[in-house]
């Protein structure tokens, strides 16, 4: 689909109009010509919104592609020195949800040395096959290698859709083989769906506003798409896997690369918030370094971690590993407590899928209102310092 | 060395509003200026340019007033800027721009290094550097926090979730650098001056300037991915409101936390 300016509907004012409702500044007006430019980015608004007919939606030829011959949906186990990412179990669970739709199998390639123990512990999550390629080049996580491996894998198999985590491995990965196939790649989903005409639908936060985009790849396959940890959830394990194994011969002309590792450093355990039950998240609303004292009280009180949105650590108030959102972490604790957050579709895309939500904000007309199971309209100067006390009450009282 | 530094323009502020009622998208008229994660690769680009007496280029696709993020490079010391401008490049998404961009980068002899930002702060991706440089035949490695000339190597340092990785890569390579771990310098009033528009330092590429003249691998017949249709998020409907003093709403949320067993 290409627009396609009807310039003899055109005038002055119909320019300006269109002008203006374009949200990208892609649409221009320069003497009497309208033309579109490279910020375009195919959100038709001008041609949904705009005075009817002046851009229109041409249709193209496209080369159209057999989806029949591209079966199955495959998940990449994210296994580094053979842990496996718990992000694959997750994506194994959605992958199956996605599978029943079309009656595709769900396979996992895993890639690594000495997989079998981790493979085993994979068919446990109910998965059809798993594809090995085992070897000791494969060790580490080199890109060139496994794009070069993950490449025999497409050619042989030819699945149809393609789940990543998307944690460094995937992140990296996923985009060098979908341009190696010229396909596309969908980043950091938050939820998705299959279509019987074995589309995968893509949703995720887009275009840097308050909206949710669906995104199809309807003239490519394999389709490809990452979602972070905690976006989706894990089966349960089957006591009696099915699955079958299968382990696919490496050739030697796939591990050339031209990284050499030097040195690997583990690093401390960190706290990750994405695996704390109980969450204070603090936004603008919390004005001071000085002021974070009181919400720190608080979270001791409940033993709570710390999360933020993304002004509040570009500020450098509080470390990014803090950040909850679509540019930070995934939460799904049991209690969150939000202090002074608007509730952009960014933050709340990383978070809305907690048990409990109470959100604190003085502006009733608040974003963060939509999904919280407990609005509180008040000024968190007020009421933080108030719940301080009574809970410190309560607790002397046991 | 001759280093190539890839940056973008984006809405000054994040927030691009939603008309509640019409659903069209409403620009605030806010000011657009360089993707921040971008300024910590030129800053990482013009450092190893001064230690190897180099040459930096930044390349943006973009509209025509993405012009305004190559000058600021070029105040801030980079030696030419290229933008990829065409309405055939319009409505790209990830594949289609990575492409244009490895297809504008071909077109330049010699390259040794490409730099990226972390992600842009409209996109949220992260995943254009890694296809650029699948494109161009490239390793590249991301979450690089430092990198250092090594003879004919380069000596990075990865900062991964739970590791730390030291590694040399050869050249030509393409690095994704990390964000916040350098303090880019802001841009120099001498060269203001001096550079002015910048005329002789930046050039236009268009379609006709690229190798393959394919116009379907480009822009929105170029891209792999197509958005079917936008919408508002979901929202609850069994919320429960507390309103009232301050007293009774930190009443309310206490027997809140205790029924629910968080205290
Ligand atoms: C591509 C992209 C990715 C992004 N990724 C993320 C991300 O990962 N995480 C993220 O958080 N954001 C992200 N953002 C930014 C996001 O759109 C919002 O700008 C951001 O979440 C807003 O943060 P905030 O709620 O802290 O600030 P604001 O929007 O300024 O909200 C502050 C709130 O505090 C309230 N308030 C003020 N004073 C008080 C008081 N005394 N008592 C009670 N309430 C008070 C106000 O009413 C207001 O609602 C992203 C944006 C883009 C475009
Ligand atoms: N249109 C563009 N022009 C130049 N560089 C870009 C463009 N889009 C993305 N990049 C580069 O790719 C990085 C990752 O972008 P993204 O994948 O959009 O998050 C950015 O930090 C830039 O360095």
């Amino acid at each position: 689909m290409a627009l396609k300016i009807n310039h003899n509907l055109v005038n002055e004012e119909i320019a300006k109009t269109l002008v203006d409702i374009c949200p990208f500044k892609a649409i221009e007006y320069h003497n009497n010509k309208l033309s579109i430019n490279a910020g375009c980015k195919n959100c038709k608004i001008c041609v949904k919104k705009g005075p009817a007919g002046v851009i229109e939606l041409v249709k193209e030829e496209i080369k159209t592609i057999n989806k029949n011959e591209w079966k199955n949906i495959v998940v990449y186990a994210d296994i580094e020195e053979n842990k496996v990412h718990p992000v694959t179990y997750e994506l194994i669970g959605k992958a199956r949800e996605l599978a029943q739709v079309i009656n595709h199998e769900v396979h996992v390639l895993a890639i690594g040395y000495n997989l079998n123990q981790t493979v085993d512990k994979i068919l446990h999550y109910g998965v059809d096959k798993v594809f090995t390629y085992d070897h000791e080049k494969l060790k580490h996580f080199d890109v060139e290698r496994y794009t070069n491996v993950f490449e025999d894998f497409i050619n042989k198999n030819k699945p149809s859709s393609i789940l990543f985590g998307a944690t460094h491995i995937g992140r990296s990965l996923a985009p060098r083989i979908a341009a190696r196939f010229k396909t596309g790649l969908t980043a950091d989903c938050t939820a998705l769906e299959m279509k019987e005409n074995t589309d995968l639908v893509q949703i995720r936060p887009a275009f840097g506003g308050n909206i949710m985009a669906q995104i199809v790849n309807s003239n490519h396959r394999p389709q490809f798409c990452t979602a972070r940890y905690k976006v989706f959830d894990a089966p349960e394990k089957t006591i009696n896997p099915t699955g079958e194994i299968i382990n696919c011969p490496v050739k030697d002309k796939w591990l050339k690369t031209r990284v050499e590792i030097l040195e690997i450093i583990n690093k401390k355990k960190e706290e990750d918030i994405s695996e704390s039950e109980i969450i204070i998240a603090i936004g603008r609303g919390v004005k001071s370094k000085e002021d974070f004292n009181l919400v720190f009280e608080l979270a001791d009180l409940l033993n709570a971690s710390i999360g933020c949105t993304r002004p509040v650590a570009e500020a450098g108030l509080l470390n990014s590993k803090h950040q909850i959102g679509l540019s930070g972490k995934t939460v799904k604790p049991k209690l969150i407590i939000t202090l002074g957050v608007s509730g952009a579709i960014q933050f709340t895309s990383g978070m809305k899928d907690a048990e409990c939500i109470i959100a604190v904000n003085n502006d009733p007309a608040a974003q963060i209102f939509d999904i919280a199971h407990f609005a509180v309209f008040g000024d968190i100067y007020e009421i933080v310092p108030e719940l301080i006390k009574n809970i410190k009450e309560e607790k002397s009282n046991v | 060395m001759n280093i190539i530094v890839c940056i973008k323009q984006v809405p000054g502020t994040s927030n691009v509003k939603v008309d509640p009622v019409t659903g069209v998208l409403i620009r605030d008229g806010v000011q657009s200026k360089m993707n921040p994660y971008d300024l910590y690769a030129l800053e990482t680009g013009l450092q190893l340019k001064e230690k190897s007496n180099g040459k930096v280029t930044v390349i943006s696709m973009g509209p025509p007033a993405a012009l305004a993020v190559l000058k600021e490079a070029i105040y801030m010391g980079a030696d030419e800027g290229i933008l990829i401008s065409d309405r055939k490049f319009g409505g790209a998404d990830v594949l289609a721009t990575a492409y244009t961009i490895s297809q504008a980068i071909n077109t330049i002899d010699d390259v040794d290094l490409i730099l990226t930002g972390k992600q842009t702060t409209d996109g949220d991706t992260g995943q254009v550097g890694p296809e650029t440089a699948e494109f161009l035949n490239l390793p590249h490695f991301g979450y690089v926090t430092n990198v250092e000339i090594k003879n004919d190597k380069l000596q990075f340092i990865s900062n991964l979730e739970t590791k730390v990785m030291k590694a040399n890569i050869t050249l030509p390579c393409l690095l994704c650098i990390e964000g916040e771990i350098n303090t880019p310098r802001l841009p120099s009033y001498k060269r203001k001056v001096k550079f002015g528009s910048c005329e002789n330092q930046i050039k236009i590429m268009s379609f006709e300037d690229m190798k393959d003249q394919n116009e379907n691998n480009y822009g929105l017949k170029g891209s792999a991915t197509q958005v079917e249709k936008i919408f508002q998020p979901k929202k609850t409907t069994d919320r429960l409101v507390l309103q009232g003093t301050k007293e009774q709403m930190a009443k309310d949320l206490l027997n809140i936390l205790r029924e629910r067993k968080f205290i």
